[in-house]
């Protein structure tokens, strides 16, 4: 699954051969009767393909020509939909078919218990069922999905990710769920398989992808009732017709009755073929475009689900700001100079090996020319940093120096005897108001600064957030810190609202809060702790990289692991919203200049003052009807690349998309029909098709 | 069309807009239970009737117990009026002495005036005694009208209310909208229109001795009552006539509910074209005001109601939108006449036919009264009439019938048109909302499968009706014999017809004798349909919805108070019109203009 980063080329050649045979393999009753619409014109194309048998016997209502070239057209209008469907399935198929090669048989060492000399027996990973112990070892596929539960390596998840760095996967926390079809490149360890063949995450993908399990989504249900509803009046309109003619024909004493054949041409043109032919390719490539993303559905309904995102929670670290914070600035106590607190931070990071640990020894190097010094030559003992003390530092000989949180620090020194001075204390407050992290530094009971730590926000992150604003979208910013540094970093990166020292409850609460409300919510997360809060909210992204618990609580999982792509999301939400929503006005609209193409053709006989009606001056009443059928029959095709890429979506107020929309698939959908059936009727007459 | 034209047009909408805020506001204090001055002189009547009828006011009903509390007192007063009607030979207060009214009509009639219809297959002077019009049928006109208005009240609720089953308690709400909105209004109309001369009165016909006494020749006839020729020329004898008998009644009464309940049966045959029914340009106005204004001002009630008034001035604006210009295309088409005729000129004087079509018309109305009339009847469910809209050209009597075809949402029956208008705001909204990539929200609740479905049956039911029971009619002899004209005009009858009984309007193409046991019955089907089965939906709409939470508003909400939005309301209430019945419409009345203009 290599390329799947790069967008699939419309119609790839292999792609578009089978489409074409499918689209003659649907032609079964049992297939087409699950569209509604289409089935109509299916059986109108049956029952016209009769009438012109019957012509051929010599008993027909018109020219056996006639009626065989209608007929001809409405079989195309039932194929091209089938194409535009087959399309749409053969591109996720070809999705499909990349995943399916990452997913092969190989054998896998089952262990009797969850301990590395455990007795292995060899089994075939498809023999392996939930609940299994498996060990990998480097260069051993993982058999399964799973949970590590002993040990640390690195694995290989280009298969599924695309990306090639390797990713480090480890027992407890928030990196132990490892995927089947990947691959240990060192180290080892010792898998608790979490899933039976056939319904692991890479088959569930599959079928996602394949769109073997798709359901109709509820918005999709309500649009085929209303074109359902639509083709049941069009139906009695046409229908009624025949009566209304022979009641014409009776009273005004000349003409001839309307035919069938005209009646279900007329049928078709006004039935939303255009909206109900393209409905499921629509909903199929939403889905692809996930895909291509780099976003795995669960189901369509999450998909669906992201366009009506009211509310977006997101994580701080790593979202909004880069993933570390750095130190940026060193405060002295009063009559400390700057390079001894310097040098004491400098001393005390050399064996951080954290990345704010690391900035420290940085900013020291850079700002204050200390040059870096080796921890061995100093014979220093590291002291780590742990949950009780909430310190770390180092011992040299009698030195001891400590750097922490604040709080920290000030009981340590009291606890040596020194002094807390009111400085640093208006200094952490000072530093903690803008947003930063402040540590405080001591040797033995002297406090002799404050490090600034400063939560980098991402660029560019403040746009996205007025974007999303603009496409009415509240943004909530998550973060285990203090409000007073919360709120600083949600006004510079731009956020609506943020929670502060999140807790996992706090989170749940803030969700069902908002749905209470009546809001629709929308949360990435990779931690087991994540996992209540994405199965409370709407539209939930599991990082791919995250636990098995978090995984199996959201209901989409981001293959790159990156949050921002909330966002990404939504927007490929709305814009299969508005594909099926601007198809519908389109098809509709296109009726208008359809009745003018029909009703004077159809009534020429009996009422010639009719062809009044006839605006756009087309060339015989057969012509006419033929040009409306065929051009309803080729707009399906030519919206089929629409129906796969998606309305153009641009982030804007709902009433400006409206507007555009509206323009656009709705005045245009009324002109449109018009210029095309002139067209095509100036092709037929010019081809000498019609008399 | 000329400016005195203009002006009277204008004249009546500036009129009526300025009695929309009143009145809207009145009739949301009377639904949210809010207090006002006549509730604090009436409430110990209103708290009588609960009691004598054994109503617990403070139980309210979920939207099934809404519908069949509804339903069941519809069919029951249908049931009596049907029982009035057959036995009013028995009953008092007949002294013109009319015997029973014949099976078929009377289901007719009693169908008729339960929906709020008031087809009239009948002539009221000529068929009813005075018990039937007053405790029947003019009973019926407050009942169907209140129904209509409760279900409107019900339906308002399910987008007011969240998270809850119930819409409020049908009883209470008959019982407030008789009590504080219909009788208080229309007994001041009453009053008004009895002020300019309209009868109110028990006592029997009396008769006048003609100013100018007239005479006529009647064929003589032999036992069996066939007439008596001699060499083939009909016998006559000579009869002068001096006296004529007036028929007179409790006139005002009736008429005040009929306009302001958007019911339409008149007391006499001529409906409002009837002098005793309304007399003068004054009467007319009235008349025409009391018709439109409730259908306007609930538009308000529903924005105060859902607690956006924009809301409701959006709907009412989209009313207008779809009513005014047909009003002028109504007056204009008048105006211009007849092309075959308009060079013509009639009487010794000379007098040019080319002042527009006054066949059918009243003189005292001219053509704008009466373009006017027709196009607000018919875009109300009033279906009173004061012309005869067969007698139109074929552009000015499409106006009426374009009207009913629109589903009777400009602004449609009391209650009734503004539930199906918005309806069309759902639809107009699912559509519009899939175009911004939102699940489709109106008020700021979500609409779903289960609102389209519903939706779509309100949609859906009318239009097959209307051409279902048409097809019958032109196909089947007993729909045929009913046609008086000839060519596409007939069509014209017939669809009329159906048009406006499944819209329950009850104004007819006159030429078309519905008095027929086949258009009886199939006029009570329609009737039936149109009414009920639109209601019913509408409320469980309703009932959903007040199941559902309130979606708070966002920038990617998309508002339903902008002019984009009327414009898309409009659009979809048009679109729907014009898609269903445009084919009909060719082989009617635009066939018509198109042969008329051709000759």
């Amino acid at each position: 699954m290599a390329d799947h980063t790069k967008a699939r080329k419309l119609f790839e050649t292999e792609i578009t051969r089978k489409a074409v045979i499918e689209s003659f393999k649907k032609l079964t009753p049992g297939h087409m009767i699950k569209n509604p619409v289409m089935f109509t014109v299916y059986v109108g194309s049956i029952l016209t393909t009769g009438l012109w048998i019957q012509a051929l016997a010599g008993k027909g209502e018109a020219a056996p020509g006639f009626i065989f070239a209608v007929s001809l057209w409405l079989w195309f209008t039932v194929l091209f939909a089938n194409f535009a469907e087959a399309m749409a399935e053969g591109r996720g198929k070809a999705q499909a078919d990349t995943l399916r090669k990452s997913r092969q048989e190989v054998k896998a060492k089952k262990l009797a218990k969850p301990d590395k000399n455990a007795k292995a027996t060899e089994v075939l990973s498809g023999d392996l069922r939930k609940g299994d112990v498996v060990l990998v070892e480097a260069g051993d596929f993982i058999p399964a999905d799973g949970e590590v539960v002993v040990g640390v390596a690195m694995v290989d998840e280009s298969a599924i990710t695309g990306e090639s760095a390797p990713v480090v996967r480890e027992s407890g926390g928030d990196r132990s769920a490892v995927t089947g079809g990947t691959r240990v490149i060192s180290d080892w360890l010792v898998v608790q398989v979490s899933s039976n063949p056939g319904e692991s995450f890479l088959d569930r993908m599959i079928s996602m992808v394949e769109g073997a399990k798709r359901q109709k989504t509820p918005n999709e249900i309500a649009l085929n009732i209303l074109l359902a509803a639509l083709t049941i009046v069009f139906l009695v309109v046409c229908a009624t017709l025949l009566p209304f003619s022979i009641f014409s024909v009776f009273v005004s004493g000349s003409g001839q009755v309307v035919t069938v054949t005209v009646l279900v041409a007329l049928f078709v043109c006004l039935a939303p073929t255009t909206i109900g032919g393209l409905l499921s390719a629509i909903g199929i490539a939403g889905m692809d475009r996930m895909i291509q993303a780099n976003v795995i559905a669960m189901s369509g309904r999450a998909v669906e689900a992201a366009g009506d995102v009211d509310v977006l929670l997101l994580d701080k670290t790593g979202t909004i700001t880069l993933g570390n914070r750095q130190a940026t600035e060193l405060i002295p106590a009063s009559g400390v100079d700057v390079k001894d607190l310097a040098e004491a931070a400098q001393l005390s990071s050399l064996s951080d090996e954290t990345p704010e640990g690391r900035s420290i020894v940085v900013l020291a190097k850079e700002k204050y020319g200390l040059r870096g010094h080796d921890i061995q030559d100093l014979k220093a003992t590291f002291v780590p940093f742990t949950a009780q003390t909430r310190m770390s530092g180092v011992d040299i000989g009698k030195r001891a120096i400590r750097k922490g949180a604040a709080e920290a620090i000030e009981k340590y020194v009291k606890e040596e005897g020194g002094k807390y001075p009111e400085d640093v204390r208006t200094g952490v407050e000072a530093i903690s108001r803008r947003g930063g992290t402040p540590l405080v530094v001591a040797e033995g009971k002297k406090v002799l600064g404050v490090i600034h730590l400063k939560d980098i926000v991402k660029g560019g992150i403040q746009e996205r957030f007025a974007e999303l604003r603009r496409m009415g979208i509240k943004t909530v910013m998550i973060t285990g810190d203090n409000p007073l540094t919360a709120a600083a970093i949600a006004a510079e990166a731009g956020v609506d609202d943020f929670l502060a020292q999140a807790t996992p409850e706090a989170k749940l609460k803030l969700i069902r809060e908002s749905q209470a409300g009546g809001r629709l919510v929308a949360m990435a997360g990779d931690g087991t702790n994540d996992a209540p809060a994405l199965a409370q909210a709407d539209v939930a992204v599991a990082m791919n990289t995250g636990t098995q618990a978090a995984k199996e609580a959201g209901n989409m999982v981001d293959l790159d692991s990156n949050p921002t792509k909330l966002i990404e999301v939504v927007k490929i939400g709305k814009q299969l919203l508005m594909t099926r929503g601007s198809l519908t006005t389109f098809s509709i609209a296109n009726d208008v200049a359809k009745y003018f193409a029909i009703i004077p053709a159809a009534f020429a006989l009996t009422y010639p003052e009719l062809n009044a009606l006839n605006i756009m001056r087309l060339a015989t009443p057969q012509s006419a009807i033929l040009s409306a059928v065929i051009f309803n029959a080729v707009i399906i095709v030519f919206l089929v690349p629409l129906a796969l890429k998606g309305v153009q979506y641009r982030p804007a107020s709902a009433s400006r998309l409206l507007r555009d929309n509206f323009i656009i698939y709705g005045l245009g959908g009324i002109i449109v029909p018009f210029v095309g059936i002139k067209a095509i009727d100036l092709i037929l007459v010019a081809l000498g098709l019609v008399k | 069309m000329t400016t005195n034209q203009w002006t009277q047009i204008g004249f009546f909408f500036v009129l009526l807009l300025l009695l929309v805020k009143p009145l809207g506001w009145y009739m949301a204090r009377v639904y949210e239970h809010k207090p006002f001055f006549l509730g604090k002189w009436f409430g110990w009547l209103e708290r009588l009737v609960y009691k004598i009828c054994g109503v617990r006011p403070e139980e309210e009903m979920d939207w099934k117990g809404y519908a069949l509390a509804m339903l069941i007192f519809n069919v029951v007063g249908g049931l009596i009026l049907y029982a009035i009607e057959r036995l009013q030979n028995h009953l008092p207060l007949n002294p013109a002495g009319q015997s029973a009214v014949p099976p078929d009509l009377a289901m007719n009639t009693a169908i008729s005036f339960i929906t709020n219809t008031n087809w009239q297959n009948y002539g009221g002077e000529s068929t009813m005694s005075y018990f039937t019009q007053m405790a029947g049928l003019a009973v019926h006109n407050f009942l169907s009208a209140a129904s209509g208005m409760a279900t409107l009240a019900a339906f308002i609720r399910g987008f007011a209310r969240k998270e809850t089953k119930l819409l409020g308690n049908f009883w209470v709400d008959m019982t407030r909208t008789t009590l504080y909105i219909l009788m208080p209004i229309c007994v001041a109309i009453a009053l008004a229109l009895i002020s300019r001369g309209i009868p109110q009165t028990f006592s029997n016909y009396p008769s006048a001795t003609l100013v100018q006494p007239t005479s006529y020749d009647q064929p003589v006839t032999n036992a069996q009552g066939t007439p008596v020729t001699v060499d083939g020329k009909p016998q006559v004898t000579h009869v002068a006539v001096t006296e004529q008998s007036l028929a007179v009644g409790p006139v005002a009464s009736q008429i005040a509910i009929k306009q302001f309940g958007t019911n339409g049966g008149g007391f006499y045959n001529a409906n409002s074209a009837n002098p005793y029914e309304n007399p003068d340009p004054l009467t007319d106005l009235i008349e025409m005001l009391a018709l439109l204004v409730v259908g306007f001002a609930l538009c308000y009630t529903f924005g105060v109601m859902v607690g956006d008034k924009r809301q409701g001035w959006a709907v009412l604006f989209a009313m207008l939108l779809l009513l005014v210009p047909m009003v002028f295309l109504c007056v204009h088409s008048e105006q211009a006449g007849n092309p075959l005729l308009n060079h013509l000129t009639v009487g010794k004087e000379g007098a040019s036919l080319n002042d527009g079509n006054m066949e059918g018309k009243e003189v005292r109305f001219g053509i704008v009264n009466s373009g006017l009339w027709a196009t607000i009847t018919t875009g109300t469910s009033c279906g009173a009439v004061n012309s005869m809209h067969d007698s139109f050209t074929p552009l000015g009597g499409f106006v009426p019938l374009w009207m009913l075809m629109l589903g009777e949402v400009a602004p449609g029956g009391v209650g009734s048109g503004l539930y199906v208008m918005i309806i069309f705001a759902i639809v107009a909204v699912f559509v519009a909302g899939l175009m911004v990539g939102r699940t489709p929200e109106y008020l700021g609740k979500k609409i779903q499968s289960y609102e389209m479905k519903m939706a779509s049956l309100v949609i859906l039911i009318p239009p097959m009706a209307i051409l279902a029971l048409t097809a019958i009619g032109v196909v089947t002899d007993a729909g045929r014999a009913g046609v008086s004209n000839p060519g596409a005009h007939g069509f014209s009858e017939i669809l009329y017809a159906f048009t406006s009984q499944v819209a329950n309007n009850g104004s007819a193409f006159a030429g078309l004798n519905g008095n027929t046991p086949f258009y009886n019955l199939m006029g009570s089907v329609a009737m039936w349909f149109g009414r009920f089965w639109l209601a019913i939906p509408c409320l469980a709409i309703a009932g959903s919805l007040a199941r559902k939470k309130i979606v708070p508003q966002s920038s990617g909400t998309l508002p339903t108070h902008t002019v984009l939005f009327i414009i898309m309301l409009v659009s979809t209430v048009l679109i729907v019109g014009a898609l269903t019945f445009f084919p009909a419409l060719a082989l009617g009345p635009i066939v018509e203009h198109l042969k008329m203009i051709h000759f």
